[in-house]
């Protein structure tokens, strides 16, 4: 399967706001091609070997880039919105930092044909890790472009051959409030219910720009970003983007995410990033650019599906996203 | 009894003067670029809540002095009020200029659309007539009474302002519900300070 490698910029990427900035901002040598359906016969120096910290090797790179400059290490792994473990922006840095990833299970389950429980290493194994250079856009309105690496999401289905039954894919978070503070049940707590659940429609699930990933930066995940294991859908809201994930199933209905049970009026299943449909509580049009946008600039204009339109728009023809937020 | 000019010459100069500490503080960082990986969130935020703790700060007056018999705490008062007030429009202007940089119709259509910034500046616009009427010759313009009932806008003001943090978190509704506590105490003090005056009142008639 091929990202079509966009001939020239499409109008809907520019914006008068930040054309000095970034003058191509397209899709750049998107080669997914040749990943998808080589699960089977890997020879062994394609598997994937993940230790529980440091440099990943064998990262294939430049499989799918974008020319917006990346965010700095030290923001994309300080400034994080993962309420498990606190939710000021600094928590997840301080809080997860003793937080233990291994031994680490992963249960494929529900309507497919080969479920399964796996020990994190046999799980990633399979495959071969490649870096995904992505836009991240959070619901409260600022982004960043991430270097993460993983594999597609599409590759663990496949294995997993979904039923007819299967439409949804739902994720679930590890619930330990032991190692998690957020989890702990206090008189007010965050305001969320645990375990965190997120969820997609199957053909998201599949789609290629879909992955999981288990590193940054070419080295493992910290902890704060969602190690072991996180869900990165690049055109959706980074709360979709689920961490540390302990279940994938495979089910018929579609999930209630954490967020939409928090709040369905002001969370939607979709969260498909969309500078024309606002949150309730504030705009979407604009977002703020981390550590690039200084105090005194004008926030980017939001793009369409985050600026992956040309990929995935097509998943969504014909669907009211006013409705379908 | 503190003497009286204790109070005007070293008081009062050593409250404004650690009133200003906040704002130097965020003005200090900024220069050292140590405002945090999203500044102008960091800064918003940050005179957001010295706006509602001064608000807050300004109510607890009456309530210290009357529990500690303080009374020289009310010449504190208005300056930290207008402390309240400063906050806030240094808040409205890291929104309005840092935020939303001087983007107008944006600005508008945020005031018109979402309940919390509607509130927000609500109370913003409710703070200008009692820091307009604070000087001593518009008390005396417009008398004692009118003026105190006029500035009991601040209850108002104050509500506003919770009002307007609890609507803005995502979820975690804990730091608003602690304001919000001190809040009610404060104005809950009020309450039971006029119920008992005026239980005190019909008793004495009796
Ligand atoms: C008396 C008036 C006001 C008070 C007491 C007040 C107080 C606060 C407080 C306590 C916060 C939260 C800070 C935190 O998260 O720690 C806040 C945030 C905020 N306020 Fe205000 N505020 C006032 C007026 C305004 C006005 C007039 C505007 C704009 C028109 C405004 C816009 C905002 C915005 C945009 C945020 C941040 C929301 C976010 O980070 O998502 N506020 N304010």
């Amino acid at each position: 399967m091929l990202i079509k490698k966009p001939a020239e910029i499409s109008s809907s990427e520019i914006t008068p706001a930040h054309i000095y900035h970034e003058r191509r901002r397209f899709l750049r040598d998107a080669i997914a091609a040749g990943i998808i359906g080589a699960v089977p016969g890997l020879t062994p120096a394609e598997a994937a070997v993940l230790p529980s910290s440091g440099k990943l090797a064998g990262v294939r790179k430049g499989s799918v880039t974008i020319v917006d400059k990346v965010t700095s290490y030290k923001d994309v792994t300080t400034y994080n919105n993962f309420y498990e473990f606190g939710t000021d922006k600094s928590d997840p840095a301080s809080n997860a930092r003793g937080f233990r990833t291994r031994p680490w299970t992963i249960a494929v389950e529900g309507a497919c044909r080969r479920p399964a429980v796996y020990q994190l290493e046999d799980f990633v194994r399979p495959y071969a890790l490649e870096e995904r250079i992505y836009r991240m856009r959070c619901v409260e309105a600022w982004s960043m472009v991430i270097p993460w690496v993983g594999f597609p999401l599409a590759e663990v289905l496949k294995r997993a051959e979904p039923t007819s039954r299967a439409k949804f894919v739902e994720f679930t978070t590890l619930h330990d409030p032991e190692q998690m503070p957020g989890q702990r049940p206090g008189l007010l707590g965050t305001g969320l219910d645990w375990p965190y659940v997120e969820g997609l429609r199957l053909d998201e699930a599949m789609h290629p720009l879909t992955i999981l990933a288990v590193g940054v930066f070419g080295e493992v995940l910290p902890n704060q970003n969602g190690a072991p294991l996180r869900l990165v859908v690049p055109w959706k809201y980074g709360f979709k983007g689920i961490k540390s994930i302990v279940r994938i199933r495979l089910v018929e209905r579609q999930p209630l995410s954490s967020w939409m049970q928090a709040a369905l009026h002001e969370y939607g299943f979709y969260a498909n990033v969309n500078p024309r449909v606002d949150h309730p509580r504030w705009s979407q049009a604009r977002e703020r650019r981390i550590g690039e946008d200084g105090l005194f600039s004008a926030k980017r204009e939001t793009l369409m599906f985050n600026g992956y339109a040309e990929q995935v728009a097509s998943l969504y023809t014909g669907m009211d996203l006013r409705k379908y937020y | 009894m503190v003497p009286r000019d204790w109070i005007g010459g070293v008081l009062k100069p050593l409250v404004f003067v650690v009133s200003l500490v906040p704002f130097a503080w965020i003005v200090w960082r900024a220069f050292a670029n140590d405002l945090g990986t999203n500044p102008i969130e960091t800064l918003n935020r940050y005179t957001g809540d010295w706006t509602l703790r001064f608000l807050l700060i300004t109510l607890a007056v009456t309530p210290l002095r009357r529990i500690s018999g303080w009374h020289w705490l009310i010449r504190l008062r208005r300056m930290l009020g207008l402390f309240a007030f400063f906050y806030a429009c240094v808040h409205f202007l890291t929104y309005a200029l840092l935020d939303q940089y001087f983007n107008l119709p944006e600005i508008l259509k945020d005031i018109a659309k979402r309940p919390y910034i509607t509130v927000g500046f609500a109370s913003l616009l409710l703070l200008i007539p009692l820091a307009l009427t604070s000087t001593n010759a518009m008390v005396r313009r417009l008398g004692g009474r009118r003026w105190q009932r006029l500035h009991r806008l601040v209850y108002l003001i104050s509500v506003g302002g919770v009002v307007h943090f609890l609507w803005l978190v995502k979820s975690d509704i804990r730091e608003p519900a602690l304001y919000a506590l001190i809040l009610a105490g404060l104005l809950g003090y009020r309450l039971w300070w006029e119920l008992r005056g005026a239980t005190r009142a019909a008793g004495g008639q009796a």
